[in-house]
């Protein structure tokens, strides 16, 4: 791996702080909702103490999901990328205005659907499924968010191929690999998203088609929301993977099998959407048989993940002195909030690991589809092993964009224990909830049909809730002070990339050649989704008008 | 660099025995679920013929929503969903009963999902509704007690107040 002595230009780092400060400001406002959700069980109509700011829990819920999932995450990401990028080629982008227009872009829109949001006029949650319709404001606004970041994929690339001709026989430094990787994952899956909007719910929206056909749209809905997840995903594996293990005192266990890992998420994540389509009806179970299988089949490098990371963090842990079949753990540097923020993240994981492969199991997902179950498993998932790694990746990037000291790490610690522990809890509710059957995306504490008997698991999820948000403002103060205190102490912080155990150069070279696996990529999808998107098309029926919410 | 000519992958014998244990627990999953599904016969739903949402609610079997008895202990439920309501928001079978759902919407999406909430005893009874489209499920009621069938998929405003109830009887 290539030396880590390349030093980032001052408008390199200002342009990476730009995208953090966005994620992180979008994360602010996306939090304050989470709680209102969680104790509205308990104290319900909370929502009409803010109007007229804020009109409904669905405005509310709207807010919570389209900042925190889709805000939060991709400005983050592509900010981090843009490090990947430029630190593990050790040179800069290739054309930066291309990549300056691309974070651009991804601003107007957040601006453009941040307008009907708080209107309440696009109260359609975060998968704004028609024919709920929203204005197309907010349709407009999420494709920009979407095309500002493929721009800066592109930008990505064309640093790549740059880095590549100077560069013609090294090995793609593993960081940079995993981000490119992340980013042509990212722009073949949102292309169903995209042919959703621009092919229906822009022009249904304007009144320029009648109808659209709502059983399609979440065909293409799920052809992005799946790798979707990946995209949020492969980012926190890039740290797990390439920065965790320098952290801890160790090296990546194996080179070649984290390459392997990175290379069949991308072949295997996309094909798979219909296991979020299992009990839709218009969609043949053989097809839905079949994306369960390829969901499982996710699984393998998603295990072989696993046994890396635990192995490269053993290593380290082993070199620091642990001893033990389980006690090296304790020797891992919990005090520092980086690497303690990260190891927290993939415990949560290993649960929301779990409750994936339950919701994957075809007929299993008759019992907990569309149940809070769902949202107790993705807050283990984005929110937890996503969300809290990137605050892990924070604790260190901060200071490295700012040239300070991080405020007041042992706070930082705190906050990852806080986060840890209110997830634990909020989940714990969440999907025992679920499985008695409670639906997701309702305000339990007004549905007139919640017994008694569930009193205790709403409490629990609130209380959950109140502390994550404590554990969210903290983390947020923490940066602020660290960014922006002026009297901070100035400190020069290393990017931690991991060498690994095994020479990179010695690993085999099909493992640095993208066409086999791009073809690979497109064969799959072609054969997982083509006969079915065949069939719907052409028994498609755009008949339903759209019903804006009230 | 000499890495060109070494083509040979390392795999160290700990992971070569984990990534084997990954395989043998993904054959055991997808035989679980493989039985379950076609030999016990708890499937998912399949296409039905398409309804129009505009008109599904003056014309065919869902201008007259509710139970119908086919005899022999079997029943077919029409239920149309729409404007936060099920339509018929009340039913009633004797236990033992089979009863096939057809659900379908006259306007947004909604879902359906049958459990008794009291006892937290779930079913296998829980689809998608999706407007155009008519969701299909058959279960078998075994148990007497009140069941009710909750929305659950986000449809407006109203969503939380929407439900209805099935009987079973002893």
């Amino acid at each position: 791996m290539a030396a880590s002595n390349y030093e980032m230009s001052a408008t390199d780092k200002k342009f990476i702080a730009w995208h953090m400060f966005v994620a992180v400001a979008a994360l602010s406002i996306g939090a304050l909702f989470g709680p209102l959700q969680a104790i509205e069980g308990v104290v319900p109509n909370l929502y009409d103490f803010l109007k007229p700011v804020i009109q409904s829990y669905y405005q509310g819920l709207t807010l919570h999901g389209v900042l925190n999932a889709l805000i939060w995450t991709t400005f983050f990401i592509t900010g981090f990328l843009t490090l990947t990028t430029i630190h593990g080629l050790q040179r800069p982008l290739k054309y930066p205005k291309l990549n300056y227009v691309g974070f651009g872009l991804m601003v107007a829109g957040l601006l453009i659907a941040a307008v009907p949001i708080l209107l309440n006029q696009a109260s359609v949650l975060y998968t704004f499924y028609p024919p709920l319709m929203a204005s197309p404001l907010f349709y407009l606004g999420l494709t920009l968010v979407v095309v500002g970041s493929w721009v800066e994929g592109w930008g990505f690339y064309f640093t790549y191929n740059a880095w590549r001709k100077e560069n013609p026989t090294a090995r793609t430094p593993f960081v940079t690999f995993g981000g490119l990787i992340t980013m042509v994952l990212w722009q073949f899956a949102t292309i169903g998203i995209a042919a959703e909007i621009l092919t229906q719910l822009l022009p249904w929206s304007l009144g320029l088609l009648p109808g659209v056909d709502p059983q399609f749209a979440r065909t293409e809905f799920w052809f992005t929301g799946h790798p979707l997840v990946y995209f949020w995903l492969l980012p926190a594996y890039i740290s797990w993977y390439g920065f965790l293990p320098k952290q801890v005192g160790g090296k990546l266990f194996s080179d070649s099998l984290a390459r392997i890992a990175f290379w069949l998420f991308l072949v295997l994540s996309i094909p798979l959407g219909f296991h979020h389509q299992f009990v839709d009806p218009g969609v043949p179970p053989l097809w839905k048989f079949i994306h369960a299988l390829l969901t499982y089949s996710v699984f393998f490098p998603s295990m072989m993940t696993a046994f890396t990371v635990i192995a490269s963090l053993e290593y380290g842990a082993r070199k620091n002195g642990g001893k033990g079949m389980l006690t090296w753990i304790r020797a891992l540097p919990w005090k520092d909030p980086s690497v303690a923020a990260q190891l927290l993240a993939g415990i949560l994981f290993f649960f929301g690991g779990i409750g994936g492969i339950t919701n994957a199991s075809y007929n299993i997902n008759l019992v907990v589809h569309n149940t809070a179950w769902v949202p107790g498993h993705f807050h283990l998932t984005v929110a937890s092993a996503v969300t809290l790694s990137f605050m892990g990746i924070s604790y260190w990037l901060v200071p490295y964009l700012t040239g300070k000291k991080l405020w007041k790490p042992q706070w930082a610690v705190i906050q990852a224990w806080l986060w840890f522990v209110g997830m634990l809890i909020f989940s714990n509710g969440m999907h025992t909830l679920g499985l008695l059957g409670a639906p997701r995306r309702t305000p339990l504490g007004i549905a007139p049909y919640i017994p008694d008997a569930w009193n205790g698991r709403l409490l629990q999820n609130a209380f959950g809730g109140v502390i994550l948000l404590v554990a969210a403002y903290l983390y947020i103060v923490i940066l602020a002070v660290t960014a922006f205190n002026k009297n901070g102490e100035k400190a020069t912080t290393q990017i931690p990339v991991a060498e690994s155990i095994q020479d990179p150069a010695a690993s085999p070279a099909w493992l640095d050649k993208w066409m086999p696996w791009l073809i690979a990529t497109l064969l799959l999808v072609v054969i997982a989704y083509g006969p079915q998107l065949v069939a719907q098309i052409s028994s498609i029926q755009l008949t339903s008008p759209g019903f804006p919410y009230k | 660099m000499s890495g060109q000519a070494n083509t040979r992958l390392h795999i160290d014998a700990y992971e070569r025995n984990w990534m084997i244990i990954s395989v043998v627990l993904l054959v055991v999953f997808v035989t679980a679920v493989s039985v379950a599904g076609f030999m016990m016969g708890i499937n998912v739903p399949a296409p039905q013929n398409r309804v129009n949402p505009n008109t599904v609610a003056k014309e065919g079997p869902f201008s007259t929503p509710g139970l119908r008895e086919l005899g022999g202990g079997k029943y077919e439920a029409y239920i149309l969903a729409g404007n936060w309501k099920y339509d018929p928001k009340e039913m009633s079978v004797p236990v033992g009963s089979s009863v096939t759902f057809y659900i379908t919407s006259s306007d947004v999406q909604h879902g359906f999902k049958l459990a008794n909430l009291e006892t937290g005893e779930a079913t296998n009874l829980n689809v998608q509704v999706v407007p155009g489209q008519v969701s299909k499920l058959t279960i078998k009621l075994d148990k007497p007690g009140t069941y009710q069938y909750i929305c659950t998929e986000y449809c407006g405003g109203a969503h939380p107040t929407m439900f209805g109830t099935l009987t079973v009887t002893p």
